[in-house]
C-alpha cells in the first residue's frame, strides 16, 4: 500500500535560514509519527508545506501516493489533511459551535447558517472519535486541554484522516497529556494517520511508532521507539547528552524579596479564584507552584504582576507595599516576567526583534534615556539576547513572527533576564523550547539564584519543578493546599496532589 | 547600495502611484460614459495646477486635510477610529473665534492663544470619547459619531446664534457669523516665504500660515511616535494591547491620551480659516473630518505619506473648480476619483506587501546559494 504521506526533496527557504534542506519524510498510513528536533530545525515550516499554507522552493508531495500541489489549506482539507497549530487559532468570543463550523458552515436555503446540522454533526464526530465537549461553551472560558479539544474536533468536523499536531503537548499538564494520547489512540484506532511535533523525547517515546529527527532543516534519520532510548535521540537532535534539571546546592537567604500575604481575587460571581494565599519568596530561592491549569495560577500571577487587582491582601515587594502600585512602576523595581502566552502576553509579533527586546524595559537603560528611546541600546541589548540565549535568527531586524515558537520563547526569556530582575515570575519558562536550549534556561536562572535572583515558577512540567524548585507548593481550586520538598517528591505523589487525591486520601 | 535604497523607494511609492493611475483610468472610463473627453478634463486641470496661483490654492486646501489626517492617523494607531474629528474641529473652531474675538493681546500672545483653545477644546471633545470608552465600554465609533451631532446640530448651531456679530439678530435678518478676531489675532500669510522660490503670487491669493503649524505638527508626531518611550508605548499598546500591558503601558490610559491627542490636532483643522477671516461663518468649510480619514487611509498614517495624501486630495479638490468652470467634465468626477484612490490604494499596498516578502525570499535564498555552508 501507498504511504498516506511522502515528501521528497522538500527545501524552503526563508530570508538568512534554509528551513527545510532536501526533506524526505515517508508515512505510513494509521500510523503516529513523531518528528522532533531542536528549535528552529523547521519542523513547524514542513508541517505548514504538507497543510498548504506556505508552497516549498522544491519538493514533491504524495498523498496516499498521487503526487499534489498545495496551494492552500482548504486544498489540503479536501485531500483529507487536517492541522492543529502550535499556537491555537480560535476565537474567544464564540461558542465551542461556532469556532468548530467557521468556515464550513452547514447551509440552509437564504443563506442562513443550519446550526442544528452542524450540532448534530459535532456530536457525530465527538461520538465517534471519543471526543467530549459542551458545544455551547464560550471558548473563552474553557481551560487549554479543552481548548486543544475543541481544535482537533475542528479538524476531525472537516473529515480530516491525517491529522498533524504541532506541539501539542507542550501546553498541557500530565494529566491532559494522558488523556490527549488516550485520544490520539482512539484516533489510530479508528483509521487516522497522526503525525505530531513533541519536544517531551519520553512521550515522544510513548506514543509513536515511528519518530523522524530533523537537524537544521536536514532530516537526521527515522526511527522505531523500541531501537532507541531517551539520550540517543536527544543526541541525534542535538548532538548531545540529555540534561537533567538539578537544583544544586540552596542558596536561600533570610531575605525576603517577594510576600503575599492573604491575597483573594475574585472571579465570576464573587466567587475567589485565588483563595487566602500567603507565601514569601527569599532572595536567592525558587519556589514552584504545582496545579492543574485553571487552578487560580493565572490569577495569582495576574495579582502580582499587576494587570488584576485582588481584592484582599497585600503583596509587598522587597519590602514596599505594591498592592496598588501600577504594572510600569512595579517592573522598574525589579520585578520580572516570562508569561505563559507568549503570542498573546509576551511579544509584538509585526515589530522588529530589537523593539520586541524592548518591551516591558521601554523606560530603562539602556533602551532609553529619559524620554528619548535609544534605538543603540535597544539593538545592542538584542543582539546580546541573540548571542547569550541562542535565539536562532539571522539578525535582529526580523521581525517576530519569523522566529520559530521555541525561539520565540528564547528571546522573552532572554529579554527578561539580561535585565537582572531582583524576581522573577516565571510561568511555564522553557514551554516549547528543545531539551538543549531547556538546560540552558535552567542554568540562566541558577546562576541568577546564586546571585540572588528571588523566582516564583510556575509550570506544567513536573520535572522542571521537582528539578529547579527549593520549595513546592501545590495549588487546588485557589488555595495553596500543600508544600513539600522537591527532594522527596515524585512527579507521581506530586501528581495526586494537583488533582486532591492525596489530600482526600488523608496525606498531610 | 544607493541601488537598493532606490529600488526601496520605488516598491514604497509603487502603491499611492498604483492607485492613482488605476484611478485615472477608471475615471476615464466613467468619463467617456458620460460623454466628456477625458483628455481634454485632464489637460485642464494639470494646465490649472501649472499656475502658481492654483498651487498656493492646493497647499491651502491640503493643509488642513493634513491635519484632519494627522488627528485620524493618531488614533488609527491606538486601533482607534476617531470619526468625531468632524465635530471636534468645528466646535473648536467656534469657541476659539468667539474668545479669541474677546481679549487683546500682543499679536504672538493672541495667535497662540487662539491655537491653545482650539486644541484644549478639541481635545478636551475627543478625550471624552476616550474616557467614555475606557470607564462605560462605549465604542468611540459610536461616541464620536454622536458627538459629531451634538456638535453640528447642536452647540454649534445654538452658538453660532448667541455669539452673532452685533448682538442676537433675528432668525429672519441672517447670520453673519461670530465678532470679528482682531488684526493682531490672525496669522500672517507666508507669500513672501513662497515668493523667495517663485514669482509674486498675484491674483490676491494668499498662501496660509498654517502650513508653518501642519509641517510642525508632522515633525513632531513624526518625532513623538518613532524616538520617544512615549511612542513606542503608543505603538505596541495600538499593536497588542494585553502584552503591552503586561509590560508596563496600561491601555486605558492609552485610549484617553491617543482620543485626546487626536483631537488636539482635529482642534487646529478649523483654524486655517479663522486665522485667514478671523471669524466663524454661517457657513464654514465642512467635511473636513471625514475626509481626513481617508487621507490618513492613503498615507498609511505615516508623516510623509499623510502629507502626499493631502496634496492629492487637494488638488482634486481645486481641480473640480476649474472642471466646471472649462465645461470640460462634470466636478463629480473629482469625488469619484477620490474614492477610487482610496479602494485601490488599500489593494495595492496589500499587493506590494506581498511583492516584496517574495523578494527578500528570493534574495536571500540567491545569497546563500552563493556561500553554502552559510546555514547555521
Ligand atoms: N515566516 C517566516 N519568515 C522568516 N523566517 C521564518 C518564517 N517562519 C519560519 N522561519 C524560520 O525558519 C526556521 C524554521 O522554523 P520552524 O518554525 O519551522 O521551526 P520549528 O522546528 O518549528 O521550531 P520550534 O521548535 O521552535 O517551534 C527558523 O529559523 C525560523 O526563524
Ligand atoms: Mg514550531
Amino acid at each position: 500500500m501507498a504511504p498516506a504521506i511522502e515528501l521528497t526533496g522538500i527545501t524552503k527557504r526563508f530570508p538568512g535560514v534554509v528551513a527545510n534542506d532536501d526533506i524526505h519524510l515517508e508515512v505510513a498510513e494509521g500510523e503516529i509519527h513523531a518528528i522532533c528536533g531542536e528549535n528552529g530545525a523547521g519542523k513547524s515550516t514542513l508541517m505548514k508545506i504538507l497543510y498548504g499554507m506556505q508552497p516549498p522552493d522544491s519538493g514533491t508531495i504524495r498523498i496516499q501516493g498521487d503526487e499534489v500541489e498545495l496551494h492552500s489549506p482548504a486544498q489540503a482539507i479536501e485531500l483529507g489533511i487536517g492541522m492543529v497549530h502550535q499556537h491555537f487559532m480560535l476565537a474567544d468570543q464564540l461558542t465551542v459551535l461556532e469556532n468548530v463550523i467557521l468556515g464550513a458552515e452547514p447551509m440552509r436555503s437564504l443563506g442562513r447558517i443550519d446550526f442544528q446540522a452542524g450540532r448534530e454533526h459535532l456530536d457525530e464526530v465527538g461520538r465517534a472519535y471519543g471526543l467530549d465537549i459542551n458545544a455551547d461553551d464560550l471558548v473563552e472560558t474553557l481551560e487549554v486541554g479543552e481548548r486543544q479539544r475543541v481544535e482537533i474536533i475542528k479538524v476531525l468536523y472537516r473529515g480530516a484522516k491525517i491529522l498533524i499536531l504541532d506541539e501539542p503537548t507542550a501546553v498541557l499538564v500530565p494529566q491532559e497529556v494522558d488523556e490527549l494520547f488516550r485520544n490520539i489512540r482512539e484516533l489510530k484506532a479508528s483509521g487516522a494517520t497522526i503525525l505530531f511535533i513533541d519536544h517531551k523525547l519520553d512521550e515522544v517515546l510513548e506514543i509513536a511508532d515511528t519518530i523522524t529527527v530533523l537537524r537544521q532543516g536536514r532530516t537526521v534519520g527515522t526511527v522505531k521507539p523500541g531501537e532507541v532510548t531517551a539520550h540517543d535521540l536527544a543526541e541525534m537532535m542535538i548532538g548531545s547528552e540529555l540534561p537533567v534539571p538539578d537544583a544544586g546546592a540552596s542558596t536561600v537567604t533570610e531575605e525576603v524579596a517577594l510576600e503575599l500575604s492573604g491575597l483573594r481575587v475574585a472571579g465570576e460571581g464573587d466567587r475567589a479564584v485565588v483563595d487566602d494565599v500567603t507565601l514569601s519568596v527569599h532572595r536567592g530561592e525558587i519556589v514552584g507552584i504545582a496545579g492543574v491549569e485553571g487552578n487560580g495560577q493565572a490569577e495569582l500571577v495576574n495579582a502580582i504582576i499587576g494587570i488584576q487587582d485582588p481584592d484582599q491582601g497585600v503583596i509587598t515587594l522587597l519590602g514596599r507595599d505594591i498592592t496598588h502600585v501600577s504594572v510600569r512602576h512595579r517592573r522598574e523595581m525589579g520585578l520580572g516576567y516570562v508569561p505563559q502566552d507568549r503570542h498573546r502576553d509576551g511579544l509584538l509579533l509585526g515589530f522588529t526583534l530589537w523593539e520586541n527586546a524592548a518591551l516591558g524595559h521601554q523606560t530603562e537603560k539602556p533602551y532609553s534615556r529619559g524620554p528619548w528611546l535609544s534605538r543603540l541600546g535597544m539593538r545592542g541589548r538584542a543582539n546580546r539576547i541573540k548571542e547569550d540565549f541562542d535565539v536562532r535568527t539571522p539578525n535582529i531586524e526580523v521581525s517576530a513572527h519569523a522566529l520559530s515558537g521555541g525561539n520565540q520563547q528564547k528571546l522573552i526569556v532572554g529579554r527578561e533576564m539580561v535585565a537582572d530582575p531582583a524576581v522573577l515570575i516565571a510561568n511555564h519558562p522553557t514551554r516549547g523550547i528543545d531539551v538543549g536550549a531547556q538546560a540552558a534556561v535552567w542554568d540562566d536562572i541558577r546562576d541568577a539564584r546564586s546571585r540572588g535572583l528571588a523566582t516564583l515558577l510556575v509550570s506544567a512540567d513536573l520535572d522542571e519543578l521537582i528539578g529547579l524548585s527549593d520549595t513546592i507548593v501545590v495549588m487546588l481550586r485557589g488555595r495553596l493546599v500543600a508544600r513539600l520538598d522537591p527532594n522527596d517528591v515524585t512527579p507521581r505523589d506530586l501528581g495526586a496532589y494537583m488533582t486532591g487525591a492525596a489530600l482526600e486520601a488523608g496525606a498531610p | 547600495m544607493t541601488e537598493r535604497l532606490t529600488h526601496r523607494l520605488m516598491l514604497a511609492s509603487a502603491a499611492p502611484i498604483a492607485a492613482v493611475v488605476i484611478a485615472v483610468v477608471l475615471s476615464s472610463i466613467v468619463l467617456l460614459i458620460s460623454g466628456s473627453n477625458p483628455l481634454a478634463a485632464y489637460a485642464d486641470m494639470v494646465q490649472h495646477a501649472s499656475k502658481l496661483e492654483t498651487q498656493v490654492d492646493i497647499l491651502n486646501r491640503a493643509t488642513p486635510l493634513y491635519l484632519s489626517g494627522v488627528a485620524a492617523a493618531i488614533g488609527f494607531r491606538m486601533n482607534l477610529f476617531n470619526i468625531g474629528v468632524e465635530g471636534q474641529y468645528l466646535l473648536a473652531f467656534i469657541v476659539a473665534a468667539h474668545l479669541g474675538a474677546q481679549v487683546e493681546l500682543p499679536s504672538v500672545l493672541h495667535i497662540a492663544f487662539i491655537l491653545v483653545v482650539a486644541m484644549a477644546v478639541g481635545g478636551m471633545f475627543s478625550g471624552a470619547a476616550g474616557v467614555l470608552k475606557v470607564t462605560r465600554g462605549v465604542n468611540e465609533v459610536i461616541s464620536t459619531i454622536m458627538l459629531n451631532a451634538v456638535v453640528i446640530s447642536g452647540l454649534a448651531a445654538w452658538w453660532i446664534v448667541e455669539w452673532q456679530a452685533g448682538g442676537e439678530i433675528s432668525a429672519t435678518g441672517g447670520r453673519v457669523g461670530t465678532e470679528p478676531i482682531a488684526e493682531s489675532g490672525l496669522l500672517p500669510d507666508i507669500n513672501s516665504w513662497l515668493e523667495v522660490f517663485t514669482r509674486e503670487v498675484g491674483l490676491g491669493k494668499k498662501l496660509t500660515g498654517m502650513l508653518v503649524v501642519a509641517l510642525v505638527v508632522g515633525v513632531v508626531y513624526h518625532v513623538i511616535l518613532n524616538r520617544t518611550v512615549f511612542g513606542f508605548d503608543l505603538r505596541s499598546s495600538g499593536a497588542n494591547p494585553t502584552a503591552s500591558h503586561v509590560g508596563g503601558v496600561s491601555p486605558k490610559r492609552m485610549v484617553v491620551i491617543a482620543m485626546t491627542l487626536s483631537g488636539m490636532v482635529a482642534g487646529l483643522v478649523g483654524m486655517t480659516e479663522l486665522m485667514d477671516t478671523g471669524y466663524y461663518p454661517s457657513n464654514p468649510i465642512s467635511l473636513l473630518g471625514f475626509t481626513g480619514i481617508a487621507v490618513a487611509l492613503l498615507g498609511r498614517n505615516h508623516p510623509a505619506g499623510v502629507a502626499v495624501a493631502a496634496l492629492i486630495f487637494g488638488f482634486l479638490d481645486v481641480s473640480s473648480g476649474i472642471l466646471q468652470i472649462s465645461g470640460a467634465a462634470s466636478r463629480e468626477i473629482v469625488e469619484i476619483m477620490k474614492g477610487v484612490i482610496i479602494l485601490t490604494a488599500v489593494i495595492a499596498y496589500e499587493v506590494v506587501r506581498r511583492i516584496r516578502e517574495r523578494e527578500e525570499a528570493a534574495a536571500a535564498a540567491a545569497a546563500m546559494a552563493a556561500s553554502p555552508g552559510a546555514d547555521a
